[in-house]
């Protein structure tokens, strides 16, 4: 245990930690906007409302996502210590403009696109998954076709009794038909609404464009700080630093303000 | 002479380690083109003592780009505008007449000024001294080549042996990391078997005394490879991680 203090007080041994810790919260932003492609199905945010069930009732992701808090705020610590280190290490500053050919604007400012990446998940969180474990995020009914599972119409609020579970039960519709009930909490719509605020919907993309920043430097960065550097493959991670976390992830991110920004409700 | 050129110098002027520094101007005058950046430096220097005043301090030994004792930021850039070039190897047709340069010494906390732009780079010495050595016992001279070594690796450890030592890389770097510097001393005998029996005590020592002497971390800026004008590489840099990695977790 001690030693393992000694390594992360060492410049290398820093480094890893933001290495293996930027490269951690990278799978999750996999996982995330996998998941939340699902707002884009056209079933009246069902499919995304189970989802944000089981991400938040299945055990092992409950783990994951501590690890996954746990580890947002060794980042930012760490990269606020870093940044902090760096700056002491040239007290007085040069005279003269530094020509800015030598190194990329996203790799001199780190700190300061994670700064905001951070500002952008306090409210992300407060927005949405504050509202979701401790908020009143209403009930809803849906109902489905027994057969196919197609959603029959936008789904109905119900009065919140306390106590309810999302659970589904067989049931017959207005001319007797045999339908299926889903009831759930409607996430979907609190996400629906929120992005109807035009400054809310600014400062994702804000957030995403930070996000893009970051990761462009920051992922290929990542396999520096380890060590993990080849000619055979230097432009493999290059290119997944630049295309799929530099452009793809923050892309489809980005997109969800904006599909709800100008639906049509 | 016609072609000659003139130009106006902004110098970092410091009497002493602790005293206040400040930007001074002067015009150099009828400069030819073909003198080296060093040699405009010593005009200026000359007419200065004959004006009866403090010539300019500067670090330079071989003047030919092997020492690693010139150390000027000029107009931004360690080492001036080319690259893969020292100070002392700088010709002043790399720059127009009319013009002004700004010329500062190296900045870092670890490398503090001892007067105008000369710095103190013992650090590297420091760091130099705790682990980037050889151990061998002396006794007849062996044979050539007794130690098969592949071609590749010779090559790369020729390479990071290339670097002088100058610490461009530290003025360049925003967070003045050596890791360049270290890394090269790092990797020239990490890649050679002369180098293996101390390999682990060695990145260890270097790593720590360079964190001792208060130089930045590394943010793979890359700058340091820019400016660097041996143009040592930042492989070495993730070679260095590799091996301080090794060190410490397989040991
Ligand atoms: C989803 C969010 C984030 C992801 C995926 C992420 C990912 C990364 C990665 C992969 C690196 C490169 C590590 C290296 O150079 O070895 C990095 C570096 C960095 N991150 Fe993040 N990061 C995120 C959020 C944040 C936040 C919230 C902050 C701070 C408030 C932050 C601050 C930094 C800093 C300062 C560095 C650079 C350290 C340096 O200069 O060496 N990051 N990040
Ligand atoms: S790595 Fe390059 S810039 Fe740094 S000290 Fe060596 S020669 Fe100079
Ligand atoms: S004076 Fe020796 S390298 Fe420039």
């Amino acid at each position: 245990m001690n030693s393992a203090f000694k390594f992360l007080d060492t410049s290398i041994g820093r480094k890893v930690l933001m290495s293996l810790t930027g490269l951690f919260l990278c799978t999750f932003l996999i996982v995330h906007v996998s998941g939340n492609m699902q707002l884009f199905k056209n079933d009246y945010g069902l499919a995304f409302n189970q989802y944000s069930v089981f991400m938040t009732t299945f055990t092992p992701i409950k783990v994951v996502s501590y690890l996954l808090y746990l580890t947002i705020i060794l980042h930012a610590i760490s990269g606020f210590r870093l940044t902090m280190q760096n700056r002491a290490a040239r007290k007085i500053s040069y005279g003269a403009t530094k020509d800015p050919r030598s190194s990329s604007w996203a790799s001199k400012n780190m700190g300061i696109l994670g700064t905001i990446i951070l500002l952008f998940l306090v409210t992300h969180m407060a927005n949405f998954w504050f509202k979701y474990k401790f908020g009143d995020v209403p009930y809803v009914q849906y109902m489905l076709d027994v057969n196919s599972g197609e959603v029959l119409g936008a789904p109905v609020g119900l009065t919140d009794s306390g106590h309810m579970k999302p659970h589904e039960l067989m049931a017959s519709d207005a001319n007797g038909q045999p339908v299926k009930l889903v009831i759930v909490r409607d996430l979907y719509n609190v996400v629906k609404i929120a992005f109807q605020e035009t400054w809310l919907v600014v400062l994702y993309l804000l957030g995403m464009i930070a996000l893009a920043y970051h990761l462009v430097h920051g992922f290929q960065s990542s396999f520096q700080s380890l060590g993990i550097r080849h000619p055979s493959y230097a432009s493999l991670i290059q290119g997944i630093g630049v295309w799929v976390f530099g452009i793809l992830i923050p892309l489809l991110f980005a997109a969800m303000p904006v599909y709800f920004y100008f639906m049509k409700s | 002479m016609s072609g000659n050129m003139n130009l106006t110098l902004k110098v970092w002027r410091q009497k002493s380690q602790n005293a206040q520094g400040a930007f001074e101007t002067y015009e150099a005058k009828n400069i030819s083109p073909d003198m080296s950046f060093l040699e405009m430096m010593d005009v200026v220097n000359e007419d200065l003592i004959k004006a009866g005043k403090e010539p300019i301090a500067f670090d330079h030994d071989c003047r030919e780009g092997i020492c690693g004792m010139c150390s000027m930021y000029i107009n931004g850039r360690a080492h001036g505008p080319l690259k893969g070039v020292t100070t002392c190897q700088l010709h002043m047709r790399s720059f127009s007449s009319g013009e002004t340069i700004t010329i500062e010494p190296w900045r870092a906390s670890a490398f503090p000024v001892l007067r105008d732009l000369v710095v103190d780079r013992t650090a590297f010495e420091r760091i130099q001294q705790a682990g980037g050595y050889v151990s061998v016992n002396t006794g007849s001279v062996p044979d050539a080549n007794a130690i098969p070594i592949s071609k590749e690796n010779a090559d790369e450890a020729f390479l990071s042996a290339a670097c002088i030592g100058c610490g461009a890389c530290v003025a360049a770097c925003k967070n003045s990391s050596a890791m360049l510097f270290v890394s090269a001393k790092v990797s020239q005998y990490a890649l050679l078997p002369q180098g293996n029996v101390e390999r682990k005590e060695r990145v260890l020592k270097m790593v720590s005394q360079m964190d001792q002497e208060g130089f930045g971390n590394c943010s793979n800026t890359e700058a340091c490879e820019a400016e660097c004008p041996k143009e040592i590489k930042v492989t070495n840099i993730a070679r260095m991680n590799r091996e301080f990695l090794r060190a410490k977790l397989f040991s």
